[in-house]
């Protein structure tokens, strides 16, 4: 124990604000990193298909592409509109 | 059986230049016949870090386009009968540069040179990813600063796809981390992150921390590359980098604080 660390404010360091900043960044550029480059094109496709049957927002269909040492899952959510309560 | 470095890092003003000065300089010493080639076109500085500036008459550019032989454009350095030295154009863009053409002209130095180092230009433009396309090992050059280690995170990510040794599904590139300007006091401060921290996110094999010192500058004005400043501490960590990097095992230095009257005081242990 220093005589200078009793002076000390404890607060947390500005380094270990920059670890933890830094840690969710690259694991977040790091997932997109490895994602196929065919993503956005078929998230594009897939959202014309959709419509040409269902009227769904622009943003209501989301691809996610998932990896681990086994096995890669691409996962395709859409969200439907309200079930309209008038139908002709 | 020649062995083509790059020395990048993504971010600049981190040390690439530096080290690659360093770095070739204590690769020839050892005995290795080196070349260290300047692959920033338009804004050439390894010459100026090496002293040889005045001597330049032939540049990449012209070996490229066929208006002079390498050995025109080789310039010998003045400490170290062992290492040329290949400038960039200064006048040019990076467009002068082609995949095909820089393997030929590394083609040609492989049978001439142990060692080819290739001292990127900053960014992920076309000069640096031609820097590292053919490259072997890759010398990672990093501070200890959120956005240095970010850009050499970005930096390995490219060295992994987009490299030849990528393309033809070959053994990777040998990637290795050089944490540069660090001081050590700030990091017991905790106002810098630490070497545990940048390896905790790059987990690279550490050749080396270079730390923040005044030599550095005083070699470059001089253009004396710091590594025969033998008396620095940073010249001292580029020597064990390069006896690590040959394979001695030298234990790691200038991690922690050094410490003064006041320290001894004041200090806790």
């Amino acid at each position: 124990m220093s005589l200078l660390d009793y002076f000390k404010i404890s607060e947390v360091s500005s380094a270990s604000l920059a670890r933890e900043r830094l840690q969710i960044l690259v694991a977040h550029e790091r997932s997109s990193r490895n994602q196929p480059s065919y993503l956005p094109q078929l998230q594009k496709e897939l959202l014309e298909v959709i419509r040409r049957h269902i009227n769904v927002e622009q943003d209501a269909i989301s691809v996610h592409f998932e990896q681990n040492d086994i096995h890669e899952t691409l996962e395709v959510n859409i969200i439907l509109p309200e079930p309209q309560s008038k139908r002709f | 059986m020649a062995r083509i470095i790059v020395v990048t890092s993504g971010k600049g003003g981190v040390g690439k230049t530096t080290t690659s000065a360093s770095i070739a300089i204590g690769l020839a010493k050892k005995g290795h016949k080196t070349v260290v080639i300047d692959f920033d076109v338009g804004l050439r500085n390894l010459d100026l870090i090496m002293g040889c500036e005045r001597r330049v008459v032939y540049d990449f550019i012209n070996v490229i386009n066929g208006e002079a032989t390498l050995n025109q454009a080789l310039i010998r350095d003045k400490n170290c009968n062992l290492l040329y030295i290949l400038p960039a154009s200064q006048t040019r863009d990076k467009d002068a540069l082609s995949q095909e053409s820089v393997g030929k002209v590394l083609d040609e130095l492989k049978k001439d040179f142990e060692y080819i180092i290739c001292d990127s230009p900053a960014g992920i433009e076309k000069g640096a990813q031609l820097a590292m396309y053919f490259a072997d090992d890759a010398f990672i050059v990093t501070n200890p600063e959120v956005s240095s280690v970010r850009d050499s995170d970005r930096m390995l990510g490219i060295l992994s796809s987009k490299s030849r040794r990528a393309e033809q599904n070959e053994e990777p590139i040998k990637e290795y981390l050089l944490l540069s300007r660090y001081a050590p006091n700030r990091v017991k401060s905790g106002d810098m992150l630490s070497l545990n921290d940048v390896q905790g996110i790059l987990s690279l094999e550490l050749l080396g921390v270079v730390p923040e010192s005044n030599s550095v500058l005083n070699a470059s004005n001089a253009g004396i590359p710091v590594i025969l400043d033998e008396k620095s501490d940073a010249g001292q960590a580029y020597a064990d980098i390069v006896d690590r990097y040959l394979g001695e095992n030298k234990p790691h230095r200038f991690i922690d604080e050094k410490k003064g009257l006041l320290g001894i005081l004041f200090g806790s242990k």
